[in-house]
């Protein structure tokens, strides 16, 4: 059964440009997918138009039998709380603390007002601690965010799409602001969500190596179009170079 | 840079401090200005502000009434500042980029902004008083009307620098408009905000001394009262005051501004 299905994917902000063009796949669910593609290919745009941050055009998005494209105001925060979404500059509010920071993937569970006057349940503050300590930043919960490196950090933007008990986490180039070390660590967490806990995972990677050891599929995107769709072994030598264009040749014989 | 070009950019720097020059003498020329004849008045001014311009006995007879209005004009710059920051925060963010809620509002925000700051606060003590009268509403008025346009402007740029990323992912979060404000936008700003807010306070205690002259009301009034009755004595104790508590005020807020920040 499929958790999300994109069919005829468009969207442009110019008229002139279009950026992405004709998408189709299908997710199922706890899938970890990896989508790769040279800078400008759309990549992020296509992410954004899953839980509605960017407006799409053309084209049908079905997520848990919902079309994403008609919802209305208040079903669109309910699609957003079921899907969670980590970024590359972990885009935390740096000044509070990470346990605050965490808390905040509760919000579309609560009122207006419960949320501006930060009323938080006993159950909340023990799933985020239970968070935090299996993510293995406990001993940070009462530090303020901008005191933490960066593989803290996403690891506390972890916890917050977690916290949300979402069924599906957008992953916006989740490691490229980080060194290998923290990077391996952010992709096994990631990993271990989608096997433990069953949710899926859609991972924008610049890394095609990455890809192929953690996906259990690759999705490839060049110019808006996707131009590869299949499992990471599937991806050969020519295969890539169709995704990335004539570029990394270039820059590999350079 | 090549030889060639640093040459042409040392020609360029000597012609413009000619342009300045002429400029100058243009200006003075015009205006009738003598800069010589100028000169020559300091030492005599110097004289006159020693041997009236001294703080008596007998004025300082006058220090609790000056101190009361003294401290009408501290207590109305601080309320005029701080109400001017509640409207200013709301059209602040209506403002700007990232948190607007929709392109009117936006607009609107901008517009009043640059309306209440592109007229001095000395227009807007004029205009105000012939429709309210001589009263301390007026003084309070003219300090707010200023200060809502500079706050605002400060506010917009702001939030539009610090707050981006976690707004996107709040909203990304399902939280609505209002958690997204006070949660992410709110807390990253509010340094920033608080050190504007006590720039104004320090700024408005200055301008309410001029606004009050106008207005006649506050310390400005008093001021403008023994200037005219020509007791200068009465009139340096009152200036001793006013900058006295101007850097007091400065002290305090650079202090408070080191701690928050």
């Amino acid at each position: 059964m499929s958790l999300l299905k994109v069919e005829g994917l468009g969207k442009s902000y110019t008229a002139d440009k279009q950026i992405l063009k004709n998408i189709n796949f299908d997710i199922k669910q706890g899938e970890f997918i990896s989508i790769i593609g040279p800078s400008g290919a759309g990549k992020s745009t296509m992410l954004r138009c899953i839980n509605r941050m960017v407006d799409f055009q053309e084209g049908k998005i079905t997520f848990n039998h919902q079309d994403v494209g008609s919802l209305n105001k208040k079903e669109l925060r309910n699609l957003r709380t079921n899907i969670g979404m980590v970024f590359q500059h972990y885009n935390l509010v740096p000044r509070l603390t990470v346990l605050e920071n965490v808390l905040h993937g509760r919000f579309g569970y609560k009122t207006t007002l419960q949320g501006i006057l930060g009323r938080y349940t006993e159950a909340e503050k023990e799933h985020a601690f239970y968070l935090l300590e299996k993510m293995g930043i406990h001993e940070h919960a009462y530090k303020r965010c901008n005191q933490l490196s960066g593989g803290q950090q996403q690891r506390v933007g972890i916890c917050r799409a977690l916290i949300q008990e979402p069924q599906l986490i957008l992953c916006d180039e989740p490691i490229a602001s980080l060194d290998p070390n923290s990077s391996k660590i952010i992709m096994d967490h990631l990993k271990s969500i989608s096997t433990e806990m069953g949710i899926t995972c859609l991972v924008n990677l610049h890394q095609v190596d990455v890809a192929q050891q953690y996906s259990d599929r690759i999705i490839g995107l060049n110019n808006g179009e996707v131009v590869f769709n299949g499992k990471g072994h599937e991806l050969s030598e020519e295969k890539i170079h169709k995704i990335y264009g004539t570029q990394t040749k270039q820059l590999i014989i350079a | 840079m090549n030889e060639k070009a640093m040459r042409k950019h040392r020609w360029q720097s000597g012609i413009f401090l000619l342009i300045i020059l002429v400029l100058t003498y243009l200006s003075s020329a015009i205006t009738k200005f003598n800069f010589v004849e100028g000169m020559a008045t300091i030492p005599e001014a110097i004289g006159w502000i020693f041997s009236n311009l001294m703080v008596t006995q007998e004025s300082l007879d006058k220090l609790p009434k000056i101190l009361e209005k003294l401290a009408e004009t501290i207590f109305m710059s601080i309320a005029a500042t701080t109400t001017a920051a509640i409207v200013s925060l709301f059209l602040g963010v209506f403002g700007s980029k990232t948190t607007k809620v929709n392109n009117f509002l936006s607009i609107f925000a901008r517009f009043v902004a640059s309306v209440s700051r592109n007229i001095p606060v000395v227009a807007w003590s004029l205009i105000l008083l012939i429709s309210f009268g001589q009263n301390s509403v007026t003084g309070f008025l003219a300090l707010f009307a200023g200060t809502v346009g500079f706050l605002t402007r400060a506010f917009i740029e702001s939030i539009d620098e610090a707050s981006q990323s976690s707004v996107e992912a709040l909203t990304a979060t399902g939280a609505t408009y209002f958690q997204v404000v006070s949660k992410a936008v709110i807390p990253q700003c509010l340094p920033q905000m608080v050190s504007w807010v006590l720039f104004m306070v320090e700024t408005n205690i200055r301008n309410a001394t001029l606004v009050g002259i106008l207005t006649g009301t506050g310390i400005g009034y008093t001021f403008d009262m023994y200037y005219k009755l020509l007791n200068y004595n009465a009139v340096a104790l009152v200036t001793l005051c006013i900058v006295i508590t101007v850097i007091i005020v400065d002290l305090i807020s650079n202090h408070v501004r080191k701690v928050i920040l």
